[in-house]
């Protein structure tokens, strides 16, 4: 079997998959996020917070829980980045210096894992387990918490709660999150991910040369790395590490996990809202966008031009051997498509047309299907601007599910598209202007621009991975890139929580034969149109300086 | 109270189907003439103090003037005709909205006439007359009019009845008449007393007039701007933003890619110091949504004109957007449904009877009768049965009895001389009263005549029955069935409304059998019978609880409460004061189904906002198409592959797309007047539509555009 025809099984059979448990996990999530009943475990935590599970909670009041849990987090995992090592488990590394930590910390607690540092030569296992792990897990349920606050702004009516932000937190930990990785990580191991708390062993390569190879606790920290959609790896490499990745079959797997939260919520949606047709809507345009954005990129990939890759039959630098071009394109595509950033493959090194769609998925602003709940807010917004639009075309107030959208909801949902957009274009443009920053780039010209672009629209969007190629452990982009990375996360968290405190008050419009059928076909295809076309018109320019002035001959 | 729900009704055999011609909604047509004049008001509207509100177009003026300054500075044939088409765009958009609102001061002008300095003689608590100019009158003060003045302010007639000549405002040149109590007793400010003397109460506050809110209404001036228009508003707003950012961060990228290949020779678009004022401008003004920024506001007062063409008056522009989003329309059987009054349509003989006997004792009977059912049967007498309609005096002998509430009878006694028969007496009315009639006569009732009573009653018919008394005997001769007549045209309608969406509820003090026949040959979805204000009020009420939109007309005053209840309340001008007051809307002319047409008013207007977004948005493809190439190309050839339209060079493909729009949105200014095509028919279908003319064509026609203009101006020395 070739490397295409493997390719392609791996998409069938991952689109199978996903499809499989688009409905049981999407369910389960339902009845997560709705049960009345708390576990035991979940008890104590509460009285351990001191907090009334019970008690919901004013759009405001949960917006404020959000970033409070937040502030501390980042503040917490600060502190222990800077004090590594004074703690045990350092494997003798120093404490982060500090532009550095508040960009690696401002990265775990967005859910973006960007790394400006190389984790096997920086941080010891202590750090990792205790600090990085942890807001993977706590980043990754914060995003499904606020996804599910707007949800229930659909859901409810004449209310001003929209739900108590520390059950979302400790129900999508304890029940989705935990399980789920503890399962993932006894099958990577299986598949030869490694799972220890070794430091370095100096091993003699086949060639006589020395090599120093560090252990850790690897396959547990794989696991919610890409089901919590973070991505940020044990090692520099990443998901391109054989300890990390070791096979093809792992691959599939890992990225099975980094989609499944994100195509499956749609299904909790649906279900909460009272109609799982318009869930199903919601996940067509996010399968109908991924697909499209990985058969470009595939195609960009095989179809070579140059010496080399007419040579091989296809654009293989910086791909692993043992992926294959196919596979690493669907990694490739997955991985910026959600806010997971962890790479098997080295992207830079993609075809610029290739690089260029790998830009544009994070552009989309990540719906598609985005990271765990952030996603789905995304595309929640976007079908409020399209619904705004089409729901004008047919001569009414605009209306989604019953909820009508006026210009409270426009209001905060136009600041939600503003936000991301405005991040990464002003962060690029001021990194171009300055003559130092230009100078970090490896490549001159416009896949240097390219690499500065994706810098930047990575840390907006959340995702954390990187063009690479690009030295980024510099004071002015771990700062630049760190604030960009805090903005493109709690910015859109302020108006999303808006937009669902704004919804949840309505009392809802019938549905009559002059409402807009949301759930059919044609709405999915405009809301596909409208994400497209909105993310070509906003990053065109800037795209055709980049990717596109080198792609097009 | 309830509403009963009627299981899908059927089509009537006996009404024939012919629906009336469609009025497509649409306003007058524009005159080209109309631009020119008001060209002079667009200049005018330059003014940054005004046009700030306008955001999109506001940026657009502060690129003009950026560029102009760079064109003074650096003269080049480019920039100058660049400058040009972007003041250009500025002064279009005006004229847009200039055009809109000078067909209101048109029309505010005829208003204004009306609004004469009348004197008013208002009468003092003493019981004097005093002369009060009419701006000074109050709310509460009684004012006289006698024939040939002027009605000094609106309010009700509270003594006396008279002709009133209202064509000041709804353009009807027949008198009305006006008189106190009752429902016709409201007189507007500025409308002519033709005979008699009427004391008036005064009910508006100064300068709150009804003339005065139509005038500030069709000039526009201090429009509000209604809710989806302010959402609209922002979405615009952020889109402009967005844009001012992608091309603004584009400055730091150009100038990079610039400087990396020095030995490329600048360009009119590209140097040194990165892209040029003038192209960045032009790039900005092309993305920003210009079209509907431009188009917005004509958009909303047109809206408005072509209700006020309608003669109706809507108090906000909310209201006209509330009626697009109707859920519920609340129609009165009588007058909206059913043509005023129920008809003679059926003549039923009993006990051997000839139908030419009943048809001439029918006729007979009614002769006297000058209700409207009464002058039916004599029509129907005619028309059917080709009886002639006899004066009442020509049977000089004959005594005709009147209808009373007693007797529920009418009729007339013959001597005989006028037909050579021996006297006999004939009565036709309710027929428990000519039951009775019969037998105190001593006369029998034929044993069908009960069934055929019954049977009409139960199909929502009005029986009356008539009988003769004749030599000392009488019988009962026969039924006229009256019955309500359902206006043409009117299931096709409903069943459109069902279409979009919208219930029928049909509103009727008959009771819920007669309702219900009427309701189903009439197509409607629901009805409330017996209704009394307090059931419509409840209705409502419970309507809006479920998050529905309710429309209503209404006239008089017991109407007034659920006017002002309703989301859209459309007043007949022929009411009370009070209920107008109530509603959020007056129509003129009186005609209930009018709130079909508001309500289509209401769509139109919104379809037409949307589908030029859409347009608008759209139109930025092509643009980019055009002008990136046009900017960078130079630096890298391989984005030559981008011109797929192949302009001629980067000065044309610049300006042509500047060019391009700025006409489009003089092209556009008809339809934003006139409103999208608007046709009954589900949310699908009508989105599919406007997606295909607005969202595709807003796709292909600016690069066919584009393509046209760079063919004719690559001639132009400046685009070369």
């Amino acid at each position: 079997m070739n490397t295409t025809t493997a390719g392609f099984v791996l998409v069938v059979v991952l689109v199978g998959a996903l499809a499989l448990t688009y409905g049981p996990f999407g369910d389960y999530m339902y009845r997560v996020y709705t049960g009345k009943r708390h576990l035991r475990v979940e008890r104590g935590v509460y009285r351990l917070v001191g907090v009334d599970p019970e008690a919901d909670q004013r759009w405001s009041t949960y917006l404020r829980s959000v970033l409070a849990f937040s502030a501390v987090g980042m503040l917490f995992l600060y502190a222990f980045l800077r004090l590594q090592h004074h703690l045990l488990l350092n494997l003798g590394f120093k404490g982060m210096e500090q532009g550095q930590a508040f960009n690696t910390a401002a990265s775990f607690v967005t859910n973006t894992n960007w790394q400006s540092y190389s984790g096997e030569s920086t941080l010891g296992h202590l750090v990792q387990m205790a600090g990085l792990a942890v807001q993977n897990f706590v980043s990754a349920a914060v995003g499904m918490s606020v996804a599910i606050a707007l949800v229930r702004g659909f859901a409810r009516k004449r209310t001003d709660q929209v739900g108590n932000f520390w059950m979302d937190l400790t129900r999508t930990c304890l029940r989705i999150l935990l399980p789920v990785s503890i399962v993932a990580a006894v099958v990577l191991i299986a598949g030869g991910a490694i799972q220890n708390l070794h430091g370095n062993h100096d091993v003699t390569t086949l060639v006589g040369g020395s090599q120093s190879v560090t252990g850790g606790p690897v396959a547990s920290q794989e696991a919610i790395k890409e089901f919590g959609t973070n991505g940020g790896g044990f090692y520099n490499v990443n998901s391109a590490h054989p300890f990390e990745n070791p096979t093809s079959w792992t691959n599939w797997f890992e990225i099975y996990l980094l989609l499944a939260i994100g195509f499956s919520l749609p299904r909790t949606f649906g279900r909460m809202v009272g109609n799982t047709r318009q869930g199903l809507a919601i996940v067509a345009v996010m399968a109908t966008l991924a697909i499209g954005s990985l058969a470009l990129n595939a195609g960009f990939q095989l179809a070579h031009h140059g010496t080399v890759p007419t040579a091989v039959g296809a654009a293989t630098e910086g791909t692993e051997t043992r992926f294959g071009v196919p596979d690493s394109a669907t990694f490739a595509t997955a991985t910026t498509l959600t806010s997971t950033g962890a790479v098997d493959s080295f992207h830079d090194s993609y075809t610029s047309l290739a690089g260029a769609t790998l830009l544009l998925n994070m552009m989309l602003g990540e719906i598609a299907p985005g990271g765990t709940g952030s996603g789905l807010y995304g595309m929640l917004v976007l079908a409020i601007i399209t619904v705004f639009v089409a729901g004008l075309m047919i001569g009414r107030t605009p209306e989604y599910l019953g909820k009508k959208i006026g210009s409270r909801e426009i209001k905060f949902a136009s600041l939600y598209i503003l936000t991301t957009p405005s991040i990464a274009l002003i962060g690029t443009a001021i990194a171009m202007a300055l003559p130092g920053e230009r100078a970090g780039m490896l490549n001159s010209g416009a896949h240097g621009l390219s690499e500065v672009l994706y810098a930047f629209t990575s840390a907006a969007n959340n995702n954390g991975s990187a063009f690479a190629g690009i030295t980024v452990n510099t004071n002015w982009y771990n700062t630049a890139l760190g604030i960009a990375m805090l903005a493109g996360r709690f910015l859109p968290m302020v108006f999303v929580l808006g937009l669902a405190g704004s919804l949840a008050r309505q009392q809802p419009v019938p549905v009559s034969a002059g409402t807009l059928p949301t759930q059919r076909p044609q709405f999915a295809g405009m809301l596909t149109g409208v994400a497209v076309i909105v993310v070509a018109l906003t990053y065109f320019p800037a795209l055709a300086l980049g990717p596109l002035a080198e792609g097009l001959h | 109270m309830s509403t009963t729900t009627i299981g899908a009704p059927e089509s009537p055999p006996d009404v024939p189907v012919s629906p009336e011609p469609r009025r497509r909604v649409q306003g007058g047509l524009l005159d080209p003439k109309q631009l020119w004049r008001s060209a002079p008001d667009a200049l005018r509207k330059l003014n940054p103090a005004t046009l700030y509100r306008n955001p999109v177009m506001f940026i657009v003026e502060i690129g003009a003037v950026f560029t102009t300054v760079l064109a003074i500075r650096d003269e080049t044939a480019f920039a100058w005709l660049i400058v040009v088409w972007l003041w250009l765009t500025a002064l279009f958009a005006n004229l847009a909205e200039a055009v809109a609102e000078g067909r209101g001061k048109a029309q505010a002008e005829a208003l204004r006439r009306t609004k004469t300095d009348t004197l008013a003689r208002r009468l003092t608590p003493t019981g004097g007359e005093e002369q009060v100019p009419a701006p000074q009158l109050r709310q509460g003060d009684r004012v006289v009019v006698e024939a040939g003045d002027f009605i000094p302010g609106d309010g009700d007639v509270v003594e006396g009845i008279a002709s009133v000549d209202e064509s000041a405002i709804t353009g009807e040149s027949a008198p009305v008449i006006r008189e106190a109590g009752g429902d016709r007793s409201s007189v507007t400010g500025g409308t002519r007393v033709l005979s008699d003397r009427i004391v008036v109460e005064i009910t508006q506050k100064p300068g709150e007039s009804f003339i005065d809110r139509m005038i500030a209404l069709v000039e526009g001036a201090n429009r509000q701007k209604t809710p989806n228009e302010i959402a609209l508003n922002i979405l615009l707003a952020s889109l402009t933003i967005i844009f001012l950012l992608a091309v603004a961060t584009l400055q730091p990228l150009a100038i990079f890619s610039k400087a990396r290949q020095p030995g490329i020779p600048d360009t009119s678009a590209l140097g040194a110091n990165g892209v040029t004022g003038i192209v960045l401008v032009s790039l900005l003004v092309c993305l920003i949504p210009t079209t509907i920024g431009a188009l917005l506001s004509a958009i909303g007062i047109a809206g408005m004109d072509r209700l006020v063409q309608r003669n109706v008056l809507a108090m906000s522009g909310r209201a006209v957007e509330a009626a697009g989003d109707v859920n519920t329309l609340l129609l009165d059987k009588t007058g909206t449904i059913t043509i005023g009054n129920r008809e003679a349509r059926e003549f039923l003989p009993v006990g051997g009877t000839s139908d030419g006997e009943l048809a001439g004792a029918a006729q007979l009977s009614s002769l006297a009768d000058e209700t409207p059912e009464g002058r039916s049967i004599v029509i129907y007498a005619k028309n059917t049965y080709g009886l002639r309609e006899r004066a009442p005096g020509e049977l000089t002998h004959a005594r005709f009895v009147a209808f009373t509430a007693q007797t529920r009878m009418s009729g007339v006694d013959l001597d005989g001389t006028d037909d050579g028969q021996s006297a006999s007496e004939v009565r036709k009315g309710a027929a428990s009263a000519v039951m009775s009639w019969v037998r105190e006569h001593g006369g029998t009732i034929p044993p069908e005549t009960g069934e055929l009573v019954d049977g009409i009653s139960a199909s929502g018919g009005t029986p009356l029955l008539v009988a003769r008394a004749q030599d000392g005997a009488a019988r009962v001769l026969g039924i006229v069935a009256l019955r309500d007549v359902v206006k043409q045209g009117m299931r096709e309608r409903f069943d459109e409304m069902r279409r979009m969406g919208i219930r029928t509820v049909m509103i009727t003090g008959d009771n819920p059998l007669t309702a219900r026949s009427i309701a189903e040959e009439a197509g409607v979805d629901d009805f409330l019978a017996e209704a009394t204000p307090e059931d419509k009020l409840a209705l409502i009420k419970r309507e809006q609880a479920g998050g529905k939109l309710v429309a209503m007309t209404g006239d008089g005053t017991n109407d007034a409460p659920a006017l002002a209840q309703a989301d859209v309340g459309v007043a007949m001008n022929t009411g009370t004061s009070a209920a107008k007051e109530a509603g959020n809307m007056v129509d003129l002319d009186s005609n209930p189904t009018k709130l079909i047409e508001i309500v289509e008013i209401g769509k139109q207007l919104l379809i037409t906002r949307g589908a030029l977004t859409t347009f608008s948005i759209a139109n930025d493809v092509a643009k980019y198409f055009a002008i990136i190439p046009a900017m960078f190309a130079a630096v890298y050839p391989g984005l030559d592959t981008l011109n797929i339209m192949r302009l001629h060079s980067p000065q044309s493909a610049i300006l042509s797309a500047v060019i391009f729009n700025a006409l489009v949105i003089i092209a556009l200014i008809p339809l934003a007047l006139r409103g999208v095509r608007y046709r009954p028919a589900s949310a699908s279908a009508m989105l599919r539509r406007n997606l295909c003319i607005y969202g595709i064509g807003g796709l292909v026609i600016p690069f066919i555009g584009i393509k046209l203009i760079d063919l004719v101006i690559q001639f132009i020395p400046g685009a070369r």
